[in-house]
């Protein structure tokens, strides 16, 4: 990402990706308590009435989603938030958004599991994240950012993204990052891209038009199996379109570490004491984690062949890598799921050992 | 001279439905087109279809509709309502949706008096999915999961769902209704048309639970369910209005 210029302040990131909201036109938001991101729904249950928008506190995550499901049918801006259980509470609502085509952005603020877990940070959700989640043949477009910066940025970006693609948008952060103060811009860097929706939207028949249905059902031979095809090419058009990547100090880097969000942040304070050291380590972040960058990773070990991936889970980003890299360079893996955070010396210590 | 006494309300599309014979949705459906010609509000209108047999209500409904998963509608209705409040919006449920996986939407909704007009067909079975219970079986009701009859000790007994929601905060309208002779359908129409009337003014919460008779799962001929509904439904289930907040007087009665 470019350097951002303009007024910095020092916020919360679960604050600054509810502004990004605001910013990015959302008119509409419902969603259910779950620490750790509980800032989000506070802000928002007075900033959304301030420019004469809907916040409705839900009576639970599965509804929260339809409800957010039926604002979208309206064309409206809509989001929810949310953290790990009440993700999985929503996978259902996610895959109808998907089905039928609704654009919608949706925030998971990824608390530890398995079962209720805890409340400290993790990147457990990834596969959930990136493999659809819910049922059936669907792909969510997942924006993984790294500090609080692109909390704004990136939530702001994912109602583009959203309308773009006629599609539910993931923003996938973690306890920490919703919950740590950091100085950030809470302006957009350019212009917001809203379509005109008017040709497809729930309005009212109006001036006589026929009448619009929409749905994720389709009787009818091989009509269901075309609908699986049309999405298939709208994800086909994300994963050419959309990819996006952090690379830095690779040029010269005989290992890299690939990590998002939190894990590459301490990929980074490893990396700076690996070149104090002599060692040059480089870093890959992935900003979109679907679409993977799978093409950008593979160039990478076509020149650097020991890499190291870094995650808050046992193992999950790590399998898109390896498919990414095949036998072009050695591929390492550390991580410490629910909540253990990987030391500086720990990370070291494995890029020692690739 | 001939004089037009009766016709195919503008709103239902000319077509034949896919329900079984001696099924209420098709009446239901007829009521609901009936009070958005009535109304004019045919381009501002939006329905909700949840799962179930009428799922497929957009085949036969002029109007704009959105489908929704299982026990959904209201929160759905919700979210269109909240965004555009210049739409009509009603949902149309089956007591599966309405009263079991959509239990909490239901109530919550009521509760926040979301003004929407709810369509509830209460046929004491699952339809669609080929005749288990309902929260609204009737006791000792033979069912493809109740084969030795409904028991109060093992499923519990029916939930009265007008009964229930009537004393709700944002209820502005409660009434149960029926389908079983033409007298009672006038009355689930003059019930309909009220619902839709409440949300034109502004009010709340407007529900009208309509009993229905599901001829194939009850396994009867179509009279003889109709019969059903009259006598052994009825018993559970009274008919009649459990709140009607316009009758004090803040000029909204029909
Ligand atoms: C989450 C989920 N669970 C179960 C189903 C299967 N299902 C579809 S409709 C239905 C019940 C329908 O009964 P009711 O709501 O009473 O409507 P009816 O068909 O009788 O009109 C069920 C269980 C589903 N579609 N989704």
């Amino acid at each position: 990402m470019a350097e951002r210029t303009g007024n910095k302040q020092l916020v919360k990131g679960n604050v600054a990706l509810a502004e990004g909201a605001v910013q990015a036109g959302c008119k509409c938001y419902f969603g259910y308590p779950i620490t750790p991101q509980n800032a989000v729904p506070e802000y928002l249950s007075w900033r959304l009435p301030e420019v004469g928008g809907t916040f409705l506190q839900a009576e639970s995550e599965v509804a929260s989603i339809n409800m957010v499901l039926g604002a979208a049918l309206t064309g409206a801006r809509v989001m929810t938030s949310s953290s790990s259980p009440g993700i999985s509470l929503m996978q259902e609502g996610i895959s109808f958004l998907a089905g039928d085509q609704l654009p919608a952005v949706i925030v998971n603020m990824q608390r530890c599991g398995p079962g209720l877990g805890g409340i400290q940070p993790t990147q457990g959700d990834y596969f959930q994240a990136t493999r659809g989640g819910g049922h059936g043949d669907y792909r969510t477009l997942v924006l993984a950012p790294a500090n609080v910066q692109e909390l704004f940025d990136f939530t702001y970006l994912a109602f583009d993204l959203a309308d773009k693609y006629r599609n539910p948008i993931l923003v996938l952060g973690d306890a920490i990052l919703g919950q740590m103060k950091e100085p950030a811009i809470l302006e957009p860097d350019h212009p917001r891209e809203e379509p005109d929706k008017s040709g497809w939207t729930l309005t009212g028949a109006k001036d006589g038009r026929p009448l619009r249905n929409i749905r994720s059902m389709f009787l009818g031979e091989g009509v269901q199996e075309q609908l699986n095809y049309t999405l298939r090419e709208k994800y086909d058009r994300m994963e050419r379109d959309e990819v996006r990547y952090d690379q830095r100090w690779c040029d010269d880097a005989d290992c890299a570490i690939i990590a998002f969000g939190t894990a590459a942040r301490i990929a980074i304070s490893a990396i700076h004491e690996a070149r104090d050291e002599g060692i040059r380590v480089g870093l890959f972040r992935p900003q979109t984690l679907y679409p993977f960058p799978f093409d950008a990773i593979r160039s990478l070990s076509e020149r650097v062949k020991r890499l190291l991936v870094l995650e808050l889970n046992t193992g999950q980003m790590v399998e898109d890598v390896r498919a990414a890299v095949g036998d072009r360079a050695a591929v390492g893996f550390h991580g410490r799921p629910a909540g253990g955070l990987p030391s500086v010396t720990e990370v070291l210590a494995k890029i020692e050992e690739l | 001279m001939t004089t037009k006494v009766y016709e195919r309300p503008a709103s239902l599309i000319d077509k034949t439905t896919h329900y079984c014979g001696g099924c209420g949705h098709g009446t239901a459906h007829k009521l609901v087109a009936e009070a958005i010609d009535h109304f004019g509000i045919r381009d501002r209108t939006v329905g909700v279809a949840p799962a179930g047999c009428s799922v497929l209500m957009y085949e036969y409904l002029d109007v704009d509709t959105a489908e929704s998963a299982h026990g959904r509608a209201l929160a759905v209705a919700t979210g269109l309502k909240r965004a555009n409040p210049d739409l009509i919006v009603f949902t149309y449920q089956g007591d599966g949706d309405l009263a079991s996986i959509g239990l909490c939407e239901t109530i919550h909704a009521a509760n926040r008096g979301e003004k929407v007009v709810v369509i509830f067909i209460n046929n004491a079975v699952y339809g669609m999915t080929g005749g288990q219970m309902a929260p609204t079986t009737l006791i000792g009701q033979r069912t493809t999961t109740t084969p030795a009859g409904r028991s109060v000790v093992n499923e519990g007994g029916p939930l009265n769902m007008a009964e229930m929601i009537a004393p709700l905060n944002g209820v502005t309208y409660c009434e149960r209704v029926a389908l079983f002779d033409a007298k009672h359908v006038r009355k689930a129409r003059k019930a309909i048309f009220k619902a839709f009337e409440i949300q034109l003014n502004g009010g709340g919460f407007a529900i009208v639970e309509i009993l229905s008779a599901c001829v194939t799962n009850l396994k009867m001929t179509p009279l003889a369910a109709q019969e059903w509904v009259a006598d052994a439904m009825v018993k559970q289930f009274p008919l009649g209005v459990f709140k009607d907040e316009t009758a004090q007087g803040d000029g909204d009665a029909v």
